[in-house]
Formats: C-alpha cells, sequence, structure tokens
C-alpha cells in the first residue's frame, strides 16, 4: 500500500473515531453502556479489531479485559472483517427440519466458502444464526439487516446472489 | 380503527415486506385513487395477521375478508372488483377461519377470545391513538386513578396468570415480592430476547401491538413501585426494535411516560437495550448482567431478581407475552382471565405452529388445548399426504415425543405427562425425519449456545453431540445410547442455570421415544429418513 493510500485510509479512520467519541460523550453517564458502544462501533467500522476494542476501553475507562471478554462471549459482534453482504443462514430446528442445510451446502459451492469465511473479492460472507423467529417461512435466509428469504430452495441461490452482485 | 366506508390492512412484517407488501399496498392505494375511491376506502399497514402465504395477505373491514395477494395485477383486481363492483374477489380469497377463530361447535363461546392478540393485525401498530381507540391505555387509567398498587397486584395474583416465557412462576408472586422489597430504586424489565427455535410469538405482538407491552409495563412499574424499565430486544428483530421505539415515543409525547402520567404523581421512564446474539440472555439473571454491559452468564439464585436484580436492586422480569396479557386482565377482571383455560393454568396461549405442518403460523387457544387439535384443526394437518412422525412442543428445550400421546392437553402440568408448554412451540416432523440426526441438530444448538460456565452444560451438549453424530454415522455402540440418557440426566441434576438442566429435556425425551430407531442406526440398519447419512456409502467406507 502507498503511503497515499494509507493516510486516505488514516484520515477515514479518525473521522469514525470522532463519531464514535461523539457517541460515547453523550451516553457514557448511562451505566451498563459498554453493549450499546459496542454496536455503534461495530455498525461504524463493520467489525471490532483490537484496536477499536482498545480506543472502547480508554475512553469508558474500563479494562481491555472486560471489553474483550463482552466482544468474544457475544455472537454478533466480530473481530474479523465481514463481507459487504453478510449472508445469515437460520439454523433453528425449523429450518433444519424444512432443508436449511441443503441451503447452506449450495451457498459454499456458490461462493467458495466455508462458513464464518469472507469471499475473495469481500463482497459475501456467510454466517449461521440462532432461529430467526421466521419459522412458518422455514427455511430463511437474512442477507445484511433487512432482507429476508423465505421458504428458500437451493435452486433459488444463484438469482438470489445475483441480484447482490454489483 | 379509523372507518371509512371499507378499511383495507395490508400485513407487512419482517417477511412480507419483501413479498412486495409495502409495493402492492402502494399499488392498492393508487388504484382506489384512479378509481376516485379515495373517500370510501382507507389502505392501512398493519402487523402480521399471524398466517402465512405465498404472497401478502390483505384484510377488507367490515366484510371481514381475507385476501392473499401474489402481484400487482391481483391488487388492481381487488380495487376493481371488490371496491369498485362491490364483488368478492373469490379467486384471491383465503379461508379466515385460520386466521379467526370462529366461535363454533363447542358451545363455549367465550373460548376462543383472543386476549394477545386481540389488536394485532387489526390497528396500525405505528398510531398511538388507534390503540387507544380499541381500549388501549385505559387499563392504565385505572389502575393510576382508581387502584392501589396492592390492589393491582392482588388482581394480577387472583386471575392466576403465570409466566409466558417458559418457566410459568406465578406472576403476581414476582410482583408481590418486588413490591415489599425495601429499597426505594426498582426496576421493571421486560425480556424480548426471543431466541427458543421455533417462536416467534413475542415478535409478532412488538412488531403488531407494541403498545400493550408499553402500557403493561407501567402497570408493573406502579404496582411495584419502579420508576425505570428496560425492554431487552434481540439485536435481530429490527422490526419489533423499530416499532416499540416508536411506540416508546408517541407514548411520551402524549404523557403516558415519563413524568407525572396523567397527573397522577406517577413517574416511569422506559427504556430499549438491544441483546448482542446470545440464547443465555433469554435467563433472566444473564439478561440482567447484559443490561449490565457485562458477558451474559447467569448469576447464582437466590437471591432471585425480586429480590436482588439490575444493580443490586429488586426487578421483575417478565416476558412479552405476559404483559401482554396484563391490560386485559385489569379491564376484564381477574375471573375472566379464570374462567379460560384450566384449573391450574389460567388464560389463553399463543401457540406457534412449524415444520411439517399445513397451515404455519400462529394460534391463540386457551391453555389446556390438546396437541391433537392444535395439529389437526388449527395446522390442518400434515402436508403431502405425509405420516406425522416426530413431535416436539415447548420450543428446541420441549419434549419429544412419538405419535401416542397427542390428546394431551397443553398446560403447566402438561410436562408431568410428557408433553411440555414451555414458549408455545409445536414442532411438526414427518415420516421422512431421522430422530437421530434431529437430536444432533437440537444438541448442536445448546453445545453453541452453552456459556461455558459450569462443566455439566458445557462437557455434556459437547459430549452428547459427538455421541450423537457417531450414531448417526452407524459407527455408535447401545451402551453409547445408554451414555446419553446418563448425560442427560447428570445435566438436569447439576447444571448451574436453566440452559443445561433443560437441555437434557430433549435429548432424554427423544432417545426414549425412539429408542428403536437409535438402535437400528447403532446395529447399521438402513434408515431410510436420514438427510445426510446413506448407510450403504458409509458402509463401504469403512471396509
Amino acid at each position: 500500500m502507498s503511503t497515499g493510500e494509507s493516510n486516505v485510509i488514516c484520515a477515514e479512520h479518525e473521522k469514525l473515531y470522532k463519531t464514535l467519541d461523539a457517541f460515547i460523550e453523550e451516553v457514557k453517564d448511562k451505566p451498563g453502556v459498554l453493549i450499546e458502544v459496542l454496536h455503534k462501533a461495530q455498525e461504524m467500522f463493520g467489525y471490532l479489531p483490537t484496536e477499536v476494542q482498545s480506543h472502547v476501553a480508554e475512553r469508558l475507562n474500563l479494562p481491555e479485559s472486560q471489553v474483550y471478554g463482552v466482544v468474544t462471549f457475544y455472537n454478533f459482534f466480530t473481530m474479523k472483517p465481514r463481507g459487504k453482504h453478510q449472508i445469515k443462514i437460520c439454523l433453528g430446528t425449523a429450518c433444519y427440519v424444512k432443508g436449511a442445510e441443503k441451503v447452506l451446502d449450495r451457498f459454499k459451492e456458490e461462493l467458495k466458502v466455508d462458513m464464518e469465511e469472507i469471499t475473495e473479492d469481500g463482497n459475501f460472507s456467510l454466517h449461521g444464526v440462532r432461529c430467526l423467529g421466521a419459522c412458518s417461512m422455514a427455511p430463511v435466509v437474512l442477507i445484511g439487516e433487512k432482507d429476508f428469504y423465505g421458504k428458500v430452495t437451493a435452486n433459488e441461490i444463484p438469482k438470489i446472489l445475483k441480484k447482490y452482485r454489483g | 380503527m379509523r372507518m371509512k366506508i371499507q378499511t383495507v390492512l395490508v400485513s407487512v412484517d419482517s417477511s412480507s415486506a419483501l413479498r412486495g407488501a409495502r409495493q402492492f399496498k402502494k399499488h392498492i392505494e393508487e388504484n382506489v385513487k384512479k378509481y376516485q375511491l379515495s373517500d370510501m376506502v382507507e389502505v392501512l399497514e398493519t402487523g402480521s395477521l399471524g398466517v402465512y402465504k405465498d404472497g401478502v395477505i390483505v384484510a377488507v373491514y367490515p366484510e371481514e375478508v381475507f385476501y392473499e395477494i401474489n402481484s400487482t395485477d391481483d391488487a388492481e383486481q381487488l380495487v376493481t372488483e371488490h371496491f369498485l363492483k362491490g364483488r368478492i374477489v373469490k379467486d384471491l380469497m383465503i379461508d379466515k377461519s385460520v386466521i379467526k377463530h370462529e366461535k363454533k361447535e363447542t358451545g363455549k363461546l367465550d373460548r376462543e377470545e383472543r386476549i394477545v392478540l386481540k389488536n394485532v393485525g387489526v390497528i396500525d401498530p405505528g398510531a398511538i391513538e388507534e390503540y387507544i381507540a380499541r381500549d388501549g391505555y385505559m387499563a392504565l387509567a385505572k389502575v393510576l386513578k382508581e387502584m392501589k398498587p396492592e390492589n393491582v397486584i392482588d388482581v394480577v395474583k387472583k386471575s392466576n396468570i403465570r409466566g409466558r416465557g417458559g418457566a410459568g412462576f406465578p406472576t403476581g408472586m414476582k410482583w408481590e415480592f418486588t413490591a415489599k422489597a425495601d429499597n426505594p430504586e426498582k426496576y421493571v424489565i421486560c425480556n424480548a430476547d426471543e431466541g427458543e427455535p421455533g417462536t416467534f410469538k413475542d415478535r409478532l405482538i412488538m412488531e403488531g401491538d407494541p403498545h400493550s407491552v408499553v402500557e403493561a409495563m407501567t402497570i408493573a412499574a406502579y404496582a411495584v413501585g419502579a420508576n425505570k424499565g428496560y425492554i431487552y430486544i434481540r439485536g435481530e428483530y429490527y422490526g419489533s426494535i423499530d416499532n416499540i421505539r416508536k411506540a416508546i415515543k408517541d407514548a411520551y409525547e402524549i404523557g403516558l411516560l415519563g413524568e407525572d402520567i396523567m397527573g397522577s404523581g406517577f413517574s416511569f421512564d422506559l427504556s430499549v437495550r438491544l441483546g448482542a446474539g446470545a440464547y443465555i440472555c433469554g435467563e433472566e439473571t444473564a439478561l440482567i448482567e447484559s443490561i449490565e454491559g457485562r458477558p451474559g452468564r447467569p448469576r447464582l439464585k437466590p437471591p432471585y431478581p425480586p429480590v436482588e436484580g439490575l444493580y443490586g436492586k429488586p426487578t421483575v422480569v417478565n416476558n412479552v407475552e405476559t404483559f401482554s396479557n396484563i391490560p386485559w386482565i385489569i379491564n376484564n377482571g381477574p375471573e375472566a382471565f379464570k374462567a379460560l383455560g384450566t384449573e391450574g393454568s389460567s388464560g389463553t396461549k399463543v401457540f406457534t405452529l412449524v415444520g411439517n405442518i399445513i397451515n404455519r403460523g400462529l394460534v391463540e387457544v386457551p391453555m389446556g388445548t390438546s396437541i391433537f387439535d392444535l395439529i389437526y384443526k388449527y395446522g390442518g394437518g400434515i402436508p403431502n399426504g405425509k405420516k406425522l412422525k416426530i413431535v416436539q412442543t415447548g420450543g428446541t428445550a420441549g419434549t419429544f415425543m412419538n405419535t401416542k400421546k397427542l390428546e394431551i392437553g397443553l398446560d403447566y402440568d402438561s410436562a408431568k405427562e410428557g408433553a411440555s408448554l414451555g414458549s408455545g412451540v409445536i414442532l411438526c416432523m414427518d415420516e421422512d425425519s431421522c430422530a437421530v440426526d434431529c437430536a444432533k441438530t437440537v444438541m448442536e444448538f445448546f453445545a453453541h449456545e452453552s456459556c461455558g460456565k459450569c462443566t455439566p452444560c458445557r462437557e455434556g451438549t459437547r459430549v452428547s453431540v459427538k455421541l450423537l453424530d457417531k450414531i448417526s454415522k452407524g459407527q455408535g455402540r447401545e451402551e453409547e445410547v445408554e451414555q446419553l440418557l446418563m448425560i442427560a440426566d447428570v445435566m438436569e441434576q447439576t447444571s448451574f442455570c436453566g440452559l443445561g438442566q433443560s437441555a437434557a429435556i430433549p435429548l432424554r425425551t427423544i432417545v426414549q421415544s425412539f429408542r428403536d430407531e437409535f438402535s437400528d442406526h447403532v446395529q447399521k440398519k438402513p434408515c431410510n429418513a436420514c438427510t445426510f447419512v446413506e448407510p450403504k456409502k458409509k458402509k463401504r467406507s469403512k471396509r
């Protein structure tokens, strides 16, 4: 990476840190605010690398170990970058009965990645999630935060993926 | 509900939105305008109607006709036929009995009243005035103006309502303990971390009738003497989060939350906290840990939350469904509530019907309704002419059974007969499902969600997955099947919290109910139901 490029990234990061600090400033007097701050940080950075965790720990005046403990405990938080489009496959019992395994296998095949991995172009990553509470639509796939796909069959998957390929 | 002459309610929730619900709604509106029907027909958005078809469900009032819309053409046809010409479009109509339980044959007329779901799919969840028009916040007004806190607790106790989250603890007693705890600072928490696989009742309540939760929490706060409350919602429940936040904001705006509510001198603040994906946070003390900003590992009980909860203060923690019963109980009295259901279990229960069943969705029926009725009367039976083989009631932590005991009525006491009520899931699996495979999937879930704090749960779930995996591949031994039962006993008796204790239940019941099938796998007899294992291939690779 040339210095020019890294400068751009640094400048961008600095901006993100500033926004995060402003958010922390707003909420830091409320008790038990760590998880809320981490939600915000992940929303902004996309993931929670150790640098971000240290930063949060310092601002909230908490030991880094506590922040790390929370990040690694909850499934929602990740220390690895995720794809631009996160494909979440419901692994609940109702989806299992309706063939979620076949859907998962097809995604793995189409994207050439395994669970919790990111595609080479960074466009997709594949995740298993707990029951999404849409069992009557099983098997269910959630892409990003709001795109719900119900009664998914393995054959539909190429068509679904096409929508997200630029 | 605001009425012009006709009202169209378009069911918009997370899953129907993707099938074009908003687009169809817009199309209906445009056509209403195009045919100059704007003065006659009002088009509104509502939550889920509790039933899922391939298309988007639309309800037309006052006729009470339900349609399934699959395309913009369908939407246009609805307007030109039904609204313009006044003819019901038979082709698009769906049987409303799957949505509303008609009062018929039983003779017990009041037995099929919707309490929890009375507003879901009827009102616009984003409009506080619609909730108010359906007697919303009337219970709160009654409580604040006419009742003392101890009277409120008395009514709740008399109604005999028990927690709807699974454990079934009497709600009135919980409130009483909290009220009696001597501490100026107390909290009310709504457990909306719904994560039991197969359960989505809380999501539909929050998406379709968020104010009922806000109102009930305020009533609870008044009864126990709390001034601060939290709703802990799963981070993945985007629709619920939006609707609850809007409901709270609107309630603040007209003075139903905040300082001096309705001039009573009572103040209550309510905010939303987001979960971050951990099944264990449904356990109340783990949930409290999480609100305090720590990993959600359960605390040692006692002390229970009513004595020492959030920040060490007395705290009431109730499930969404439990709360949404409260306003009805206050308005209609405890006797009316007790008239529904069975002796030890009052009221109704929302059941979610999932798996291989024709009408997938949810129904609200009196406590004590039999599994058979739920599957065949409300659920419409098993699709594709297949035979029912495995039933799991109560959620992933619930009991498995074969088809021999379907006559059991589900309530808080039915677990003794072998069918737990839990969070109200009825999961059906047809003859193509393999019991061993199914057991493995369930235990994989618990192994993943075990928080790792105590050994019996952490190791018990892990080892049972390993054994089940071996058995499912035809590599197990008979004594390993026995070992599974032993692990279940140890987990149940020695786990630190409910997660490990209840993970034992599905494991034990599935092995017991399908003992022969487990033995068949051990003896490498072909299983035509296995999804992943083909015994022939396995044998070849082994030798």
